[in-house]
C-alpha cells in the first residue's frame, strides 16, 4: 500500500527516523548538563582562554588531538584522570575529536610551564624530535581584537570584566592559545588526588653500574628531558642539571612525582625502571663532566 | 518518444561537476596524506593539515557524494516515474547553487571559518546555503514522484525519499548555532549534549547520504546492468524499513567510553550489531540477483564495479558493528584504523557504485558509447588496488599503535611514550599516501575516459539507448 502512496511513505519514514532520534538524542537533554552532573570548580573560560579556544578551532587542531580521557587503564596512566561530563558544560562546540595523530590534551593544563608551550608551538620538533605537528610560530604575529572578544563573551554569556578585556590589548594569538592549553582539564584538582606517594625505602637498582651500561640510557634522557633541560643538561626552560647534586632517592622523587609549582611534570608513566635509569644517567653524566 | 522530454541536460551537468569535486577531494586527500608524513609541507596560515583536511572530507561528501546523488537521482526519478522532472528551472538553479555552495565552503574553510564539527565544519551562512540546496532538490524529487505515471514506486524511490527526510532532519538539527559574526558562531548545544547531537548527525549522515542513496543507485543500476530483476522484493522491504529505523540509534558508538551516558552508548552498541541484518539484507539481495548471472562479472564491467561495491558495503557493515562494541572500540578508537574503515566505505563502496552509475548513464545522457572499456577496466583495478593499499596499511598501523598504547611493564607502568608509538606510523603513512596516488591515477583515467566519451565517443542509435534505458 505504502509503495503506491508517497505521502504515506514519507510519513512512515519520518516516524521511523524519529523514534531512535528522540530516545537517544533528544531525551538525554533531560539529564546531561543539569544539576545532576554539575561539578563545583568548573568555571567558564576567561576572555583570553576563550579566544585561544577559538584559534584552536580555526586551525583545526581537533583533527589530530582528542580531548576526552577514557576510563581505561592506558588512557588514565598516559593522560590523567578520566573526563567527566560536568567538565564540558561551557564547551561550545565540544572538541572531543575522533583521532589521536597527536596525544590527547584533555588534561594538558598545568602539565608544562608556559615557556614549554611557546617553544613547542613555535617549533614542535625542537622539543619532540620526530613530531609531525606543523609549526605555529606565526600565531604570535597576529594581534588579538579585544572588541571582538568582548562580543564573543557576551554571546556566550560568560562573565568578564572591562579590565580583563583591556588586558588583552597588545596580546597575540600565541598568548591566547597557550592560555587555553593551560586551562584544559585543570578545573578539577585531579593532579593532587592522583599524586603518587612513594612509601618505603627507595633502592637504586643500578647503583654502581659502569658508564658503558648507561650509554643506551641517554636516549631516554634525550626523549624525555632534553627539551627543557638541554641536550647537554645545560638547562633552558628547566634548570641546568650539571652541578646540582641531589642524592639518588631525591632525584628519583623529583622525576617520578614532578614538582607542580615550578612546572616539572611527573614522569611516573615511564615506570620505575626507566626513572631509575634516568637518575643514574643524569648523576653519572655529571660525574663524567667532573672528570 | 516520451523519453525525449526527459531532462538529461541536468543529469549531464551534475555528472560533470560531481566528478570535478571528486577530483578535488582526492587531490586534497593526497596532499594531506603527505603533510602527515612531512610537516614541512604545511604552508600556514591557509595550507595546513588542520585547514585542508576538512576540505578533503567535505569536498568528498558534499561535492562528490551529494553531486553524484543529484545526478543519478534526477535520472532515476524521471525513469521510474515515467515523467519529466517537475521543474527544469529549479533543477538549473540547484546546479549553480550547488557549485556556489561547494566553492564557498572550500574558500571559507581555507580562511579558517569552521565550526570544528566533523563532516559539518562549514559555518552558518554555508549551512543555510546547503539547506536551500536540499529543499530545492527535495521539492523537485517529491513533486516528480507525486505526478508520476507509474503507480508502484520502485525500491530506489523509497531510499531516495528516506534520504531526503533524513538528511533534512539531521542537518538542520546539527546546524543550530548562535552567530557572533558572519563567519563565527557558537553551537546551540554544550559539551556532552553537543557531542551526542553531533555524532547522531555524523553517523546518520553516513546512513542518509552515503548509504541510502548508493543503495538506491545499486537497486536501480544492478538490474539495469545485468538485465535480470532484484532477487527478492520482500527482502528489500524488510531491509529498507529496518535499516532506516535502526540507524538513528547508533550515533553514540562514536562516543564509547566518553562522558555520554552509558545507556546511550549501550543502545548504540546493540543497534549497531543489529544493523548487520538489514545491511546484509541488501548485500544478499544483490548477490542472489546474480544467480545464473555470475559470468557477467567477466563480461560486463558495470557488474564488476557494482558487485565489488556491494561487497565493500558488506565488509564495511561487518567491520563497523565490530568497532561499535565497547571492548573493541577501547582498543582501536583514535588510531589510524578508523580512517581505514571510513575509506573502505567511501573509496570502495560509495565510489564504486558511483563510477558504475556514471558509466551506465553516459550512453543514455550523451547518446555516445563509452569511449574505452579497457580503460574502464584499468580504472577498476587501480581504484581497487589503491583502496586496498590505503586501508590495509592503516589497519595494520592502527592495530600496531593500539597495541603499543596498551603495552604495560611488569610494574604496571606504560611501556611506550606517545611519541614512541607515533614514530612507528611513518612507514604506514607512506604506504597510505602511495595507495592514495594509485587511486587518484584511477580517477584521472576515469576522467579521461569520460572526456573522450563526451567528445569522441561513437554515437549510439537512439533506438538502443531508449530500449536499454527503459524503466
Amino acid at each position: 500500500m505504502w509503495e503506491k502512496k508517497p505521502v504515506l511513505l514519507l510519513v512512515m519514514a519520518t516516524v521511523a527516523i524519529l523514534v531512535g532520534t528522540i530516545i537517544t538524542m533528544v531525551l538525554p537533554f533531560a539529564w546531561v548538563n543539569t544539576e545532576a552532573d554539575r561539578i563545583e570548580g568548573v568555571k567558564p573560560y576567561t576572555a583570553l582562554q576563550q579566544e585561544g579556544r577559538d584559534i584552536y578551532i580555526r586551525e583545526g587542531c581537533n583533527n589530530c588531538h582528542s580531548q576526552t580521557v577514557r576510563p581505561l587503564v592506558s588512557d588514565v596512566l598516559r593522560y590523567g584522570e578520566y573526563s567527566k561530563s560536568g567538565e564540558f558544560v561551557y564547551d561550545r562546540p565540544f572538541l572531543w575529536g575522533s583521532k589521536r595523530t597527536g596525544p590527547d590534551i584533555a588534561r594538558l593544563g598545568g602539565k608544562y610551564p608556559d615557556a614549554w608551550h611557546y617553544k613547542h608551538m613555535e617549533s614542535p620538533r625542537s622539543m619532540v624530535p620526530k613530531s609531525n605537528m606543523p609549526d605555529y610560530g606565526w600565531l604570535s604575529e597576529n594581534q588579538l581584537d579585544p572588541q571582538m572578544i568582548r562580543r564573543k563573551m557576551e554571546t556566550l554569556g560568560f562573565p568578564y570584566t572591562d579590565a580583563e578585556i583591556k588586558a588583552i590589548e597588545g596580546k597575540n594569538e600565541m598568548d591566547a592559545i597557550v592560555a587555553y592549553m593551560q586551562k584544559l582539564g585543570s578545573d578539577i584538582p585531579w593532579r593532587e588526588s592522583t599524586k603518587t606517594e612513594i612509601v618505603g625505602d627507595l633502592v637504586n637498582p643500578y647503583a654502581g653500574v659502569d658508564h658503558g651500561t648507561m650509554e643506551p640510557w641517554e636516549e631516554l634522557y634525550q626523549q624525555n628531558c632534553a627539551a627543557c633541560h638541554g641536550t647537554h643538561m645545560e638547562g633552558e626552560i628547566g634548570p641546568e642539571l650539571v652541578g646540582e647534586d641531589y642524592d639518588d632517592e631525591i632525584l628519583f622523587q623529583i622525576i617520578y612525582t614532578g614538582i607542580e609549582d615550578n612546572g616539572m611534570p611527573s614522569f611516573s608513566s615511564l615506570g620505575t625502571d626507566k626513572v631509575w635509569k634516568l637518575v643514574n644517567f643524569i648523576r653519572s653524566y655529571r660525574q663524567g663532566e667532573n672528570h | 518518444m516520451e523519453s525525449q522530454k526527459y531532462n538529461y541536460a541536468i543529469v549531464r551537468s551534475f555528472v560533470v561537476w560531481s566528478v570535478v569535486w571528486g577530483l578535488v577531494a582526492v587531490l586534497v586527500g593526497v596532499i594531506v596524506s603527505f603533510q602527515m608524513i612531512d610537516p614541512d609541507l604545511n604552508f600556514p596560515p591557509y595550507l595546513t593539515f588542520g585547514r585542508l583536511r576538512p576540505i578533503h572530507t567535505n569536498a568528498g561528501i558534499y561535492g562528490w557524494g551529494v553531486g553524484v546523488i543529484f545526478a543519478t537521482f534526477f535520472y532515476i526519478v524521471q525513469r521510474l516515474c515515467k515523467v519529466p522532472l517537475w521543474s527544469d528551472k529549479l533543477a538549473k538553479f540547484q546546479l549553480w547553487f550547488f557549485n556556489a555552495t561547494i566553492i564557498a565552503s572550500a574558500v571559507t574553510l581555507l580562511m579558517g571559518y569552521t565550526t570544528s564539527k566533523e563532516y559539518h565544519e562549514m559555518e552558518w551562512p554555508i549551512d543555510l546555503m546547503i539547506i536551500i540546496l536540499w529543499v530545492a532538490f527535495a521539492i523537485n524529487i517529491i513533486m516528480t514522484i507525486f505526478k508520476r505515471k507509474e503507480e508502484q514506486m520502485y525500491i530506489s524511490l523509497w531510499y531516495m525519499m528516506a534520504a531526503i527526510i533524513g538528511v533534512a532532519i539531521l542537518f538542520v538539527t546539527n546546524s543550530a548555532a548562535v552567530p557572533v559574526s558572519l563567519f563565527k558562531s557558537y553551537s546551540a548545544y554544550a559539551g556532552t549534549n553537543d557531542a551526542n547531537v553531533h555524532w547522531w548527525f555524523g553517523h546518520n549522515a553516513v546512513a542518509m547520504a552515503l548509504t541510502a542513496p548508493p543503495l538506491a543507485m545499486f537497486y536501480y543500476f544492478l538490474p539495469k546492468s545485468t538485465g535480470v530483476p532484484i532477487y527478492s522484493h520482500r527482502l528489500s522491504i524488510v531491509a529498507f524499513w529496518s535499516l532506516i529505523f535502526m540507524y538513528l540509534w547508533t550515533g553514540a558508538h562514536h562516543l564509547l567510553w566518553t562522558p555520554v551516558p552509558d545507556w546511550i552508548q549501550t543502545l548504540a552498541m546493540a543497534f549497531s550489531v543489529m544493523l548487520i541484518a538489514p545491511s546484509w539484507g541488501s548485500v544478499f539481495n544483490g548477490y542472489l540477483s546474480m544467480n545464473g548471472q555470475w559470468h557477467q562479472m567477466r563480461e560486463n564491467y558495470l557488474v564488476k564495479f557494482l558487485i565489488l561495491g556491494i561487497t565493500f558495503y558488506g565488509l564495511q557493515t561487518l567491520q563497523g558493528p565490530m568497532q561499535a562494541i565497547r571492548t573493541f572500540s577501547a582498543f582501536i578508537h583514535y588510531t589510524d584504523w578508523v580512517p581505514a574503515h571510513i575509506h573502505m566505505g567511501t573509496m570502495g563502496w560509495v565510489s564504486m557504485i558511483a563510477f558504475a552509475s556514471i558509466y551506465f548513464l553516459l550512453p543514455r545522457i550523451y547518446g555516445r558509447e563509452v569511449y574505452s572499456i579497457p580503460l574502464a577496466n584499468l580504472q577498476f583495478w587501480l581504484i581497487l588496488i589503491g583502496q586496498l593499499i590505503w586501508s590495509i596499511s592503516l589497519w595494520v598501523a592502527g592495530v600496531l599503535q593500539a597495541g603499543m598504547w596498551n603495552a604495560m611493564n611488569p610494574d604496571g607502568s606504560l611501556t611506550y611514550t606517545f611519541m614512541e608509538t607515533m614514530v612507528e606510523m611513518y612507514p604506514y603513512w607512506w604506504a597510505r599516501a602511495f595507495g592514495g596516488l594509485v587511486y587518484m591515477l584511477g580517477l584521472i583515467i576515469f576522467i579521461y575516459n569520460l572526456y573522450m566519451t563526451i567528445t569522441k565517443g561513437k554515437t549510439t542509435t537512439a533506438q538502443t539507448a531508449v530500449a536499454e534505458g527503459r524503466a
